[in-house]
């Protein structure tokens, strides 16, 4: 019955079609200042005069390298490790692009759908490059529109993580991302952070009050909960690095590659393993936690 | 199909309905055009037929055998659950829709083409959905409110419909939350409040399509076969507050965000009443894909942005108008009517303004030859009339053009009037509209 509904009614994914539709994204509209997605200049520019650019050039103070893996033009798919309770590695890549990158673009973070139905949260992310990490949303972004989109394949399986875990990266989620990337045709750039992990260390796991609030996780670090909501933002001044990875190709695998499901789950092993790698190689070689 | 069209049309008293109707009037290929409804139609109609008719099955059957109908556009759905109670909703949306597929069906029945007239409600609105919803997309979760649960169904039976008939065209056509004057829908009403309440901690996306466009895609889809199913919503998708600032006004975030249904329930005695679907967009917000249908040739006359402006406008003339806004040329309709009909009207050729007669005040200006300014405007380069405007004039309609359409446009420019700022407006979207690939 379901085969008969997509035959008579039902739309077509066919990708030669979907190439077509391309064409017809709406125009921009020069007035406005919020894109289609809910990302807003103002509150962007804003958070990134006053917060962002204080913790990347001072509070983290941010060395990056490898910046030019990222492809200048076309869609292409970030991949990072992902920590801290209220994770500072997202802005930091982000900013790390606009400030190193010869030809800087705006980048969509996803975000877990649990943020959509969180009041604050919600109205918050979706203006500073946050999209909820529905496959539809990541294959709009990266082929239809050709953007760059940030992903943490970890999930909260990675900020939820406790400090002694540091720097060992938990399950790469299903491979979803690998198979984004590949039905894009769009390259994945693997990236690896070090200092997230020390700049908001989780030690201990409150269920219940998780559990209270209706949060997906609240942790215990060195300033939350006892300093309050201030304390929520309370990042240690580790020193960060950003290391960009040579980009992994995807559109040289031949046609409907992505229905190959072993061949998805080995390449999301295989950039799994390459942040790994490059985590503890950057790890090992560091002299200090807070001056690199 | 060497002879005109036989058109009926549903819910004729429906503000679409009625346009689609004087639309179709227009078309000398349309032969006949024939409206059923409860109701009498709101707006001026020359050669189309009202019958007086609920939707009965028997009834209309006669109707479409009788008048050897071909193509049936089905726009009597309720979209919105603030209009009528939810019984009446589901006797018209169910059951009438099922009664209207029964008496199109039949071996030997004449009707070629459906179209009907849905709505995004199909697609719920839900913590995990995606941005846009493309028009091969199942809603991710079982339909929550009586409105969604009947949608649902009439669809399913609009599917089963063309399942069983497969040389019949059937289309579906999901439209987004319209906005016009004279509608009367939950966003109309809830945009026209002094303030508008929102949900703590939420800004959603949202999407609109103006009234005309929603006449236009329905006659679009009457004039073009497009088989399948389509959603129908303008290019844009703004943040309420974006919305908000539009409308130029105040957005207070007066509905908590536990217990939301609670306080809308204490609003509702306050007299504003949000209906369930809307608070599932106030929450969510919800963005359709509506490139399927651009593909098919239609282009909208307005963006979200540009239809909130419209409303704008239409929200500071309302005082001004009081109640009559939408009738102020009634007296002028008598008189049509009398120098039509009458057997003492000797010249009966009396050309009246016609467009300025047709249109409605709101839409008036932005689109003389209401319903489709711009199909017109791909074929060789410019807009209609396209000398005749001014410079801002043109730089206005710029901004809903496609890449290919402004190129022309810019070559034709140069060659002829070649004003300064009208280029420097071309060339600065261009440069926009390019720079993302």
């Amino acid at each position: 019955m379901a085969e008969d509904v997509r035959t008579t009614l039902g739309g077509s994914t066919d990708v030669a079609e979907r190439e077509d539709l391309r064409d017809f994204l709406p125009a921009i509209e020069p007035e406005r200042q919020v894109t289609d997605w809910g990302r807003s200049e103002r509150v962007e520019g804003l958070l990134d005069r006053t917060v962002v650019d204080f913790m990347y050039h001072l509070w983290f103070r941010c060395e990056v390298e490898g910046v030019e893996n990222v492809p200048d033009h076309g869609g292409a798919l970030i991949v990072s490790n992902h920590s801290g309770a209220l994770p500072p590695d997202a802005p930091m890549i982000v900013k790390a692009i606009k400030e190193e990158h010869p030809r800087p673009r705006p980048v969509h973070l996803t975000v877990e759908h649990f943020f959509k139905g969180y009041p604050g949260f919600s109205m918050l992310l979706p203006k500073i490059g946050g999209v909820a990490a529905h496959p539809a949303n990541v294959q709009r972004l990266l082929h239809d529109e050709q953007q760059l989109v940030l992903v943490f394949p970890e999930g909260r399986k990675g900020t939820e993580k406790l400090y002694k875990d540091r720097y060992r990266l938990r399950r790469f989620g299903r491979g979803g991302f690998v198979e984004a990337a590949m039905r894009a045709g769009a390259p994945i750039v693997p990236v690896a952070v070090v200092g997230a992990e020390e700049a908001m260390p989780a030690f201990a796991q409150l269920k219940p009050l998780q559990r209270l609030t209706g949060l997906i996780y609240v942790p215990i670090t060195p300033t939350w909960p006892h300093l309050g909501l201030l304390g929520m933002v309370g990042y240690l001044p580790a020193k960060f690095k950003i290391r960009f990875l040579p980009a992994v190709r995807t559109d040289d695998m031949g046609d409907d590659a992505w229905e190959d499901k072993a061949l998805v789950q080995t390449i999301a092993h295989d950039v799994r393993a390459m942040i790994q790698e490059e985590l503890y190689d950057m790890v090992g070689k560091r002299k200090s936690v807070w001056f690199g | 199909m060497s002879a005109g069209k036989r058109v009926l049309i549903t819910g004729l008293s429906t503000y679409w309905g009625g346009r689609l109707a004087q639309g179709l009037e227009r078309d000398p290929s349309i032969e006949t055009v024939i409206g059923v409804d409860r109701r009498p139609p709101k707006v001026e109609l020359e050669r189309t037929e009202w019958v007086e008719v609920a939707d009965s099955h028997s009834l209309i059957r006669r109707i479409v055998q009788g008048a050897e109908i071909d193509t049936v556009v089905d726009t009597r759905l309720v979209v919105d659950s603030v209009v009528t109670s939810s019984r009446r909703a589901h006797e018209n949306n169910v059951i009438g829709t099922m009664n209207l597929l029964a008496a199109c069906s039949g071996p030997d029945s004449c009707v070629r083409k459906v179209v009907f007239k849905s709505s995004a409600h199909y697609y719920g609105c839900e913590q995990d959905d995606p941005a846009y919803f493309t028009e091969e997309m199942l809603r991710p979760h079982a339909p929550h409110t009586a409105l969604e649960r009947d949608i649902v169904e009439a669809e399913g039976s609009v599917r089963q419909f063309a399942d069983t008939h497969p040389d019949a065209t059937v289309t579906v056509l999901r439209f987004a939350n319209g906005l016009g004057p004279n509608l009367n829908t939950s966003h109309m009403r809830y945009f026209g409040l002094p303030v508008i309440p929102t949900i703590l901690g939420f800004d959603p996306r949202y999407q609109f399509i103006h009234y005309d466009d929603i006449a236009g895609v329905l006659e679009h889809a009457v004039r073009n076969d497009l088989p399948g199913i389509y959603n129908a919503a303008a290019d844009g998708v703004l943040a309420l507050t974006e919305v908000t600032d539009l409308l130029g006004k105040q957005w207070a975030p007066l509905l908590p965000p536990w217990g939301t249904g609670l306080a809308a329930a204490a609003l509702r005695r306050a007299g504003v009443t949000i209906s369930p679907e809307m608070l599932a967009q106030l929450r969510f917000g919800r963005a359709l894909d509506n490139r399927k249908l651009k593909a098919t040739g239609y282009r909208y006359a307005f963006t979200t942005r540009e239809t909130l402006l419209k409303l704008r406008e239409y929200q500071r003339l309302a005082p001004l108008l009081g109640k009559a806004s939408g009738e102020g040329y009634r007296y002028e309709r008598e008189v049509e009517e009398f120098l039509r009909r009458s057997p003492s009207v000797r010249v009966r050729d009396v050309p009246a303004s016609e467009p300025v007669k047709n249109v409605p005040k709101g839409a008036r200006r932005a689109s003389p030859s209401p319903a489709r300014p711009r199909r017109a405007a791909r074929a060789s380069a410019p807009v209609p009339e396209y000398d005749e405007l001014e410079a801002e004039e043109v730089i206005a309609l710029l901004r809903s053009m496609q890449e290919r359409d402004l190129e022309a446009l810019r070559v034709y420019e140069a060659g002829r009037a070649g004003r300064e700022s009208v280029l420097r407006a071309i060339d600065s979207l261009l440069a926009r509209a390019r720079s993302p690939a």
